[in-house]
C-alpha cells in the first residue's frame, strides 16, 4: 500500500499555472496537500475501515489526467446518455469542461446559477466559499477529502435561488479517459429557501478496462423549505478506485431525497452523511448496488439528527455475484435534544453466488427521548417461491432470476419522484445484470 | 418526558455489605511474573499450568486496551493497583457448618443455603478468589456427574480439563480473555456424562468481599452426548469507593446432541468493571443457549457467544440489560456459524434510566459454503428519559447463497400516554412505569425458569418518581 501519488509533482505547480484561479481557492489545495500528507493512510484495524481492502488502495499508480484530443472529446460527448429532456447538461472529460449546454432558458432569467467550480470560485466567491468543504468529514476518508481538496479541478456549482423551481434534471458527466488517468470531480449545490432541484451526476469511463482513480466530493446545501432530488450513477471502469463523499446539509421544513446507484470501479468506496440541522428536516437516502466480478463496494453512512422533529429514511439494497463483496456500515445518531426524532434504515443484501460475501453493520446511537428509531439488515438468497411462480409460467430460469433480482431493486428506485429519472436508472440496471 | 429528576431503586442493597478481611494468602498488590508464580505456588499447579498462566501475562501485556472501540471508561482500571489473588487459605468445603463464619454469614444473607435446599441440584460459593463450599446432591453425583471449583477439575481431572481447556476461548482471544489465563482462580467445572439430564439447575455464587481486589473466575462446562444441564450463576459486591474488576472466562462444550442452558445474574455493584468473555461450542445437533441479565456493575462488557460447528447445532442468546445513572452496560452476542443448517436466535431487551447507556454489540458470522444456516436477531432498546443514551451496533458477515440472516433493532421509550391511561385507571405513576418496564421485558422473562424470573420482576420492581413530563 501506497499513499504516494504518481501526480503529486505536477500539483505543486498547479498553481501558478493558472493565475485566474482565486487566491483562496490556491491556499486551500496547498492546505489540502498538506492534509492528505500528513493524515495516515486508512490502517486494517481503524473501525471507520471494518472490513475495508485496505492494502488495495494504492495510489502510486495513477496518473494527472491529461486533456483529451479533439476527436476523444467529440466522441465522449457523443457517448452521453441521459435524459430525453434536461434543463441543461454539462460534460467533463478527465477533469477539463469539454461542453455545457443549457436548454432551459428559464434557468438564468431566474437568477440560476449553473457554472464549473473554477469559474464560479472567482465569479460568486462569497456564497461558494461559504459553502464549499466546510462540513467535517467524519466517515473515514479525510485524508482523500485532503487530496480532493488539493486536486480538484472539474465539477459544477449550482446555485437555485429562494422560491425558483427548476421543472427539469440538470445533468452532469464526468469522463476518465486513458490507463491510470485520475479525476476529482465536486459537486456543490446550494437550494435556497423554498426552492426545488433534480440533479444527476453521472461517472464514465471511456474506456470499461483501463485503471483509474476517482476521488469525488459532492456537498449540497438545502435552505429551509427546499426540495432536492440528488442522483449519482457511478459507472467508473471495472479496473476503477473511486472514493465518493457525499455530505447534504438539509434545513428547517426542507427535504432531501439522494440516489446512489453504484455499478462500476473494482473498488468503490461511497461515504454519504445527512445532517439534519432544522426542526421538520427529512433526508431520504438510497442507494442500488450490483456488484459481480471481484467488485468490492464499500458504502458508510451517517443520519445525523441534531434538530427535535426530523426524519430520515435509509434504504440500500446490494445484489451479490460471483466473488462480489459489500460492506455497509450505517449509523443513527440521535444528538441530545433532537426529540421526537423518526429515523429509519434498512439495508437488504441479495446474495446470487456462493462466493459473494455481505458485510452488515448497522448502528444506533441515540442520546435524545420521544424518538422512533429502527433499523433492520437482511441478508438472503432469491426466495424459491417466487422463482417458482415464474418457472412454472414458462418463464427460463436465468430470466426468472434476471425478474426477481430487478424486483428487489425496483423497490429503491420506485421511491424516487420522477418518471423519467426512474425509467433511466431501471435501463442502466438492466442492462448491467 | 425531558424531566431530570427520574430516580430508579433497584434493589442493590441486598449485597451491599462486607466483612473485614482475613486473608491469609494474599498475592499482592500490582501484576507481574512473581504474581502469577505466587497463585501457582499457592494453588499448587501442575508445570504445564504454570507455563500457561506465565505465557498468557506475555500476551495481556502485549494486547492494548481496545478503547478503539470500547468505552474509554477502560483507562480507569489501574492494573498497578489492583490485587490478584486473597483467599482465606482454606479447603473448599463441602457442607455449610465447615465454612468459616463469617463467609458462612455472608452467603446466609444473600440467601444461597436456603435456595439450595429449596431447588438447586447443587451449589458452588467463590469468595473472592476461591470457591468455599462446593456441594451437589448425592443423586446427581451418582450419576457421575462433576461438578467442583476449577482448581480441584484440572487436578483431578486433567484427562477431561486438559482436553478442553483455552480451546473455546484461547488465551489471546482479547485482554481481558488473556488476564484471566494468567491469574485465573474459582470458577466452576462440570462434567456430565453422555445421556445424563441433570432436572435442577447447578449454581455459581460468586461475590466480592474486598477492595482493589480482582475476581478472575475459570468455568468450564462440558456435557456429553445426549446430556442436559442447566447452570446459573449470581454475583455481588460491597460498594466501595474505588474500583474492582471482575474478569472471568466461560468456555462451554456441548458434544452431539447436548443441551446446555448458562443463566447469568450479574449484579455487582456499579463501582465494578464487569469483563467478561463467554463462549460455548455446539458439535452436531447441540443447543446452547445464554440466558445474560446484567443488571449491576459500572461498565459490563460481555458478549456471550456459540460456535456452532456441527451439523443443525443451534445457538441462543436471550439478554436483558438495565443501566441506571453511571452504569453502561455494553452487552451483545457473538454467533460463528460453522457447519450447515445451523440455525441462531439473538433476542436483546435493553433499559436506560437517568444518564445510564446500553449498547448493544452483536456478531453474526455466516462463512462460505454453509447451506441453509439462519440467524435472527432483534434488538429492542427502551429509554425511560432525556439524558439516558442506548446504541446499537450490530456485525454481520454473510457468505453464499444459501442462508438467511435478519436482524432488526428498534428504540423507543415509555409515552407520557402510556402512564396517563393507566394513571386514570387509578395506578401511581410508580406503578404505571413499573408496569410498562416489566411489559416491555415480559415476553423474555417468560422465558427464563419460574425462580429466574420471579427474582428478576423483583429487581426491576422500579420505584419511579415524577419522571414523567
Amino acid at each position: 500500500m501506497s499513499s504516494s501519488l504518481a501526480i503529486e509533482p505536477e500539483l505543486d505547480e498547479a498553481p501558478s499555472e493558472e493565475p485566474r484561479r482565486a487566491d483562496w481557492l490556491g491556499h486551500g489545495r496547498a492546505a489540502g496537500w498538506r492534509d492528505f500528507k500528513a493524515l495516515p493512510m486508512p490502517h486494517r484495524l481503524d473501525e471507520k475501515w471494518r472490513f475495508s481492502p485496505v492494502k488495495d488502495l494504492d495510489l502510486s499508480v495513477y496518473n494527472r489526467a491529461l486533456p483529451v484530443p479533439p476527436a476523444v472529446r467529440e466522441g465522449l460527448i457523443g457517448r452521453c446518455s441521459g435524459l430525453a429532456e434536461s434543463a441543461g447538461r454539462m460534460v467533463f472529460a478527465n477533469d477539463h469542461l469539454v461542453e455545457r449546454e443549457v436548454y432551459s432558458k428559464e434557468l438564468a432569467r431566474k437568477g440560476v446559477i449553473w457554472a464549473p467550480i473554477e469559474k464560479a470560485a472567482v465569479e460568486h466567491e462569497e456564497i461558494f466559499r461559504r459553502h464549499f468543504m466546510t462540513q467535517e468529514v467524519v466517515l473515514g476518508s479525510k485524508k482523500f477529502a485532503a487530496l480532493h481538496k488539493a486536486m480538484v479541478k472539474s465539477g459544477v456549482f449550482l446555485y437555485v435561488p429562494r422560491g425558483v423551481e427548476v421543472e427539469l434534471p440538470i445533468e452532469v458527466f464526468h469522463w476518465l479517459h486513458g490507463a491510470g488517468a485520475s479525476s476529482f470531480p465536486h459537486t456543490l449545490l446550494v437550494a435556497e429557501e423554498m426552492s426545488k432541484v433534480t440533479l444527476i451526476d453521472y461517472f464514465e469511463s471511456a474506456d470499461a478496462d483501463a485503471p483509474g482513480f476517482a476521488c469525488g466530493v459532492n456537498d449540497l446545501h438545502l435552505g429551509p423549505g427546499a426540495n432536492l432530488t440528488y442522483v449519482s450513477v457511478q459507472n467508473w471502469s471495472r479496473k476503477a478506485l473511486s472514493f465518493q463523499i457525499n455530505s447534504t446539509v438539509v434545513s428547517r421544513d426542507a427535504s432531501a431525497l439522494s440516489m446512489n446507484l453504484n455499478l462500476g470501479a473494482a473498488v468503490a468506496r461511497a461515504e454519504s452523511v445527512s445532517r439534519l440541522v432544522g426542526t421538520g428536516g427529512r433526508s431520504d437516502m438510497l442507494a442500488v448496488t450490483v456488484a459481480s466480478g471481484a467488485q468490492q463496494f464499500d458504502q458508510r453512512t451517517l443520519q445525523d439528527h441534531q434538530q427535535p422533529n426530523t426524519t430520515s429514511d435509509l434504504l440500500y439494497k446490494n445484489v451479490l455475484s460471483d466473488k462480489a463483496r459489500t460492506i455497509f456500515s450505517g449509523l443513527i445518531r440521535v444528538e441530545p435534544h433532537a426529540h421526537r426524532t423518526d429515523a429509519y434504515q434498512k439495508v437488504r443484501n441479495l446474495l446470487l453466488s456462493d462466493d459473494a460475501e455481505a458485510n452488515s453493520m448497522p448502528g444506533l446511537e441515540i442520546l435524545a427521548d420521544e424518538v422512533r428509531c429502527s433499523h433492520g439488515a437482511t441478508s438472503g438468497q432469491i426466495d424459491e417461491e417466487e422463482l417458482f411462480y415464474l418457472l412454472s409460467r414458462g418463464i427460463p430460469p436465468p430470466a426468472a432470476k434476471k425478474l426477481v433480482t430487478a424486483g428487489f431493486l425496483n423497490e429503491v428506485v420506485e421511491r424516487l419522484p420522477s418518471r423519467a429519472v426512474k425509467d433511466k436508472l431501471r435501463g442502466l440496471i438492466e442492462a448491467r445484470q | 418526558m425531558e424531566t431530570d429528576n427520574a430516580t430508579l431503586d433497584i434493589d442493590r442493597t441486598v449485597g451491599d455489605f462486607a466483612y473485614p478481611e482475613v486473608h491469609v494468602r494474599d498475592a499482592g498488590v500490582g501484576l507481574a511474573p512473581r504474581t502469577v508464580n505466587y497463585i501457582s505456588d499457592v494453588k499448587e499447579d501442575p508445570d504445564w499450568v504454570r507455563e500457561f498462566r506465565l505465557k498468557a501475562l506475555e500476551v495481556f501485556e502485549s494486547k492494548p486496551l481496545p478503547t478503539h472501540w470500547a468505552s474509554k471508561d477502560l483507562e480507569a482500571i489501574h492494573f498497578d493497583k489492583i490485587r490478584y489473588y486473597l483467599s482465606p487459605g482454606t479447603e473448599t468445603k463441602r457442607s455449610w457448618d465447615d465454612v468459616p463464619e463469617d463467609i458462612k454469614k455472608t452467603f446466609e444473607r444473600l440467601g444461597i443455603p436456603e435456595n439450595e435446599r429449596k431447588f438447586l441440584a447443587g451449589v458452588e460459593a467463590q469468595f473472592d478468589s476461591e470457591a468455599v463450599y462446593s456441594n451437589i446432591k448425592k443423586a446427581v453425583g451418582d450419576q457421575g456427574v462433576i461438578f467442583v471449583g476449577s482448581t480441584e477439575g484440572l487436578k483431578k481431572h486433567p484427562e477431561i480439563f486438559r482436553k478442553w481447556f483455552g480451546k473455546v476461548i484461547p488465551t489471546g482471544d482479547n485482554k481481558f480473555s488473556a488476564l484471566n489465563s494468567a491469574v485465573f482462580s474459582g470458577g466452576s467445572f462440570i462434567y456430565v456424562p453422555p445421556g445424563v439430564k441433570v432436572k435442577h439447575p447447578l449454581q455459581a455464587y460468586f461475590r466480592i468481599n474486598a477492595e482493589n481486589f480482582g475476581q478472575f473466575e475459570r468455568t468450564l462446562i462440558i456435557v456429553d452426548e445426549g446430556a442436559e444441564v442447566t447452570y446459573m450463576e449470581g454475583c455481588t459486591a460491597p460498594k466501595f469507593t474505588t474500583a474492582t474488576l471482575h474478569s472471568a472466562v466461560v468456555e462451554l462444550v456441548a458434544m452431539k446432541g447436548a443441551k446446555i442452558q448458562y443463566i447469568t445474574v450479574q449484579n455487582w455493584s456499579p463501582n465494578v468493571f464487569n469483563l467478561v468473555t463467554k463462549r460455548g461450542l455446539a458439535h452436531e445437533e447441540a443447543e446452547i443457549k445464554w440466558i445474560d441479565c446484567n443488571i449491576g456493575s459500572r461498565l459490563t462488557m460481555k458478549y456471550p457467544g456459540v460456535v456452532m460447528k456441527g451439523r443443525k447445532a443451534r445457538g441462543e442468546v436471550l439478554s436483558i440489560a438495565l443501566a441506571g445513572d453511571g452504569q453502561h452496560q455494553d452487552t451483545g452476542a457473538k454467533m460463528i456459524h460453522a457447519a450447515d443448517e445451523t440455525t441462531s436466535n439473538i433476542i436483546s431487551k435493553s433499559i436506560s434510566i437517568g444518564k445510564g447507556r446500553a449498547t448493544y454489540r452483536g456478531l453474526v458470522h455466516v462463512p462460505k459454503h454453509l447451506k441453509n444456516c439462519k440467524n435472527n436477531t432483534e434488538c429492542d432498546a427502551l429509554l425511560i428519559n432525556g439524558q439516558s443514551r442506548t446504541d446499537t451496533y450490530p456485525t454481520i458477515t454473510v457468505r453464499g447463497a444459501g442462508n438467511a440472516v435478519q436482524h432488526e433493532a428498534s428504540v423507543s421509550q415509555v409515552s407520557a400516554e402510556q402512564i396517563f391511561y393507566m394513571q386514570q385507571r387509578g395506578l401511581t405513576e410508580a406503578q404505571a412505569m413499573s408496569l410498562s418496564v416489566n411489559g416491555f421485558v415480559n415476553d423474555l422473562v417468560r422465558q427464563f425458569p419460574m425462580e429466574y424470573s420471579v427474582e428478576l420482576k423483583r429487581l426491576i420492581d422500579l420505584e419511579m418518581e415524577g419522571s414523567v413530563g
